[in-house]
């Protein structure tokens, strides 16, 4: 009888998905012993997504769910190939694509442009923080679907409206990461650009500034995830065009592969904006979490 | 010339607590040129008295005077080697050394340029544009104390600059930092919590004492000059000279330590 002795505690599980956790051997040279969840992931992923779209496929096509609940993923990759070719409603998929991504990219920039200033000033100033915080901690939890009649009484149901719900649901994250990077600057490298004889506003400006920009870019991609969250609900009065319009309108109608094609392309866009932002990230603040 | 007249911090108690004495009525010069050691075991208020140097603290009562005037805050003629190097990470080697040239206005080619002639000095010449956090934690140390020089300033501050550094590397820096303080004649103070590191690096001692925290020894030492005329560093600490004098600075520490236990 072969057994992995070495590898195992006695009476722990011996599978593969555990082996890792309770493993007690040592580890090969270039490897470090005992970081919890290390190993390649990869493989797994793609074998799970692979996974659960054989399922899915499966189940359909057995015909043990009706397509009206769940259509088979052919009949959606089918849908989405239409979509492409034959618009929806109104206007080409691509033009529902574009104008919900300027939605939330004008929203995004907006935020950036007022949220990021608005935290550096919550982070160095108390009097800006006492002013700001109570509103700011208030509304953040709050859905935004809670607040999207207000907006609509307020704003009515154009664009405006449509960009400021999205554009609230991103400036708390953004602000608030500022905020906090503001605090990640290290008091030594303050008190040594002081000794080297800055002034108070060279201090924020050549060493607070750069010290928070890993947090503001952080909290960019953080926001930005939000925004596309709260897309749908900014879509969901008097719009005519837009993926959360599309999705809604398409489920008014049973038509659950368009919905699917919808949510697929959302997750998928803000997926892919946040791989790119990850990018960035690396070409920009290459020092992140190293001193 | 600096001094420091009767100066004494005092810590607000906590809580109805009675205010804690960091120090008391401190009395010390630092002449040009002078190499100053605080030694004391930590909580003697040696790193408050740095602070006081620098001007992050104002002392309770008494003075500070730098060239007659008082100092009123941080500036560029205190400039300060911390032990956490803390450098900017967002920056090359080069940016690092002449930051304190960059504040105070000083175009790049220019400030580029000062910074170079110290990069021979530090031994990082090589590194000119590497960034900061690749190097290891003695050059990082090189680079913080040359971007302190680069500023050229009345006296040098450093707060235990290589306590974070293994042993070969340490000597190494002390004497490195030794033929730097030679070469660019500043006054230095240097706080260190290392016995032979303190008599090895300066000409003026003074032992500190916690509770309140104040300068119990002063001594004059003459290892730092035997050095850089010529003996090794190990020469001059396996002296018996050297070695007599670090254990009566020692005995006078263990001493101290009893007393508060």
């Amino acid at each position: 009888m072969t057994m992995k002795a070495d590898n195992a505690i006695p009476g722990a599980p011996r599978g593969a998905l555990l082996r890792n956790v309770f493993r007690q051997a040592p580890t090969k040279p270039g490897q470090t012993y005992g970081v919890p969840g290390e190993g390649n992931t990869i493989r797994i992923s793609v074998a799970a997504v692979l996974s659960v779209l054989a399922l899915w496929q499966i189940v359909t096509a057995s015909g043990l769910i009706a397509p009206l609940f769940l259509p088979s993923p052919v009949a959606v990759a089918e849908k989405f190939f239409a979509l492409v070719q034959n618009g929806y409603t109104n206007a080409p998929l691509l033009q529902h694509i574009l104008v919900s991504a300027a939605r939330v990219f004008a929203a995004f920039a907006l935020a950036c442009v007022i949220g990021i200033p608005l935290g550096l000033g919550m982070g160095m100033s108390p009097t800006l923080r006492g002013l700001f915080d109570p509103f700011l901690e208030f509304y953040r939890p709050i859905p935004p679907l809670a607040y999207l009649p207000l907006m609509i009484i307020w704003f009515g149901i154009g664009e405006t409206s449509k960009i400021l719900l999205i554009f609230l649901s991103v400036l708390a994250p953004v602000a608030l990461g500022a905020r906090a990077g503001v605090r990640s600057v290290a008091i030594e490298q303050i008190h040594a650009a002081y000794s080297l004889g800055a002034t108070r506003s060279q201090v924020l400006r050549e060493v607070v500034l750069p010290s928070a920009f890993p947090e503001i870019l952080t909290a960019m991609r953080i926001g930005v995830g939000f925004g596309w969250t709260t897309l749908v609900a900014a879509e969901m009065v008097a719009a005519t065009q837009g993926l959360g319009y599309m999705v809604l309108s398409a489920s008014q109608f049973l038509q659950t592969s368009t919905v699917l094609v919808g949510i697929i392309l959302i997750g998928g866009i803000a997926w892919i904006f946040d791989l790119a932002m990850r990018w960035v990230e690396k070409r920009l603040v290459p020092w992140k979490g190293r001193m | 010339m600096l001094e420091i007249r009767r100066a004494s911090v005092l810590y607000p108690g906590r809580d109805g607590a009675d205010p804690v004495e960091a120090l008391r009525s401190i009395e010390l010069d630092i002449e040009p040129g002078e190499f100053v050691v605080a030694l004391g075991a930590s909580g003697c208020g040696k790193s408050t008295l740095l602070n006081l140097i620098a001007g992050f603290l104002a002392p309770s009562s008494g003075q500070i005077r730098l060239d007659g005037a008082p100092v009123t805050g941080p500036g560029q003629d205190r400039a300060v080697v911390f032990q956490k190097h803390a450098l900017m990470p967002w920056m090359n080697v080069i940016d690092n050394l002449s930051f304190g040239l960059k504040l105070q206005g000083v175009e790049k080619a220019e400030r580029h340029r000062i910074a170079r002639e110290f990069l021979e000095l530090l031994g990082l010449e090589d590194f000119e544009t590497s960034p900061v956090y690749m190097l290891s934690g003695g050059m990082q140390q090189r680079v913080g104390i040359g971007r302190a020089l680069t500023a050229d300033p009345r006296i040098l501050l450093m707060d235990e600059p290589l306590g974070a550094l293994d042993a070969l590397t340490r000597e190494r820096a002390q004497e490195l930092i030794l033929r730097i303080w030679e070469a660019q004649k500043k006054s230095v103070f240097l706080i260190t919590h290392s016995v032979e590191e303190a008599l090895f690096m300066g000409t003026k001692l003074i032992v500190m004492s916690p509770r309140p925290g104040r300068i119990t020894h002063r001594f004059d030492l003459p290892f730092s000059r035997q050095h850089l005329s010529g003996m090794s560093g190990r020469e001059v600490k396996a002296s018996p000279d050297f070695i007599a004098m670090r254990e009566t600075v020692l005995s006078i520490i263990f001493a101290d330590e009893e007393k508060a236990a």
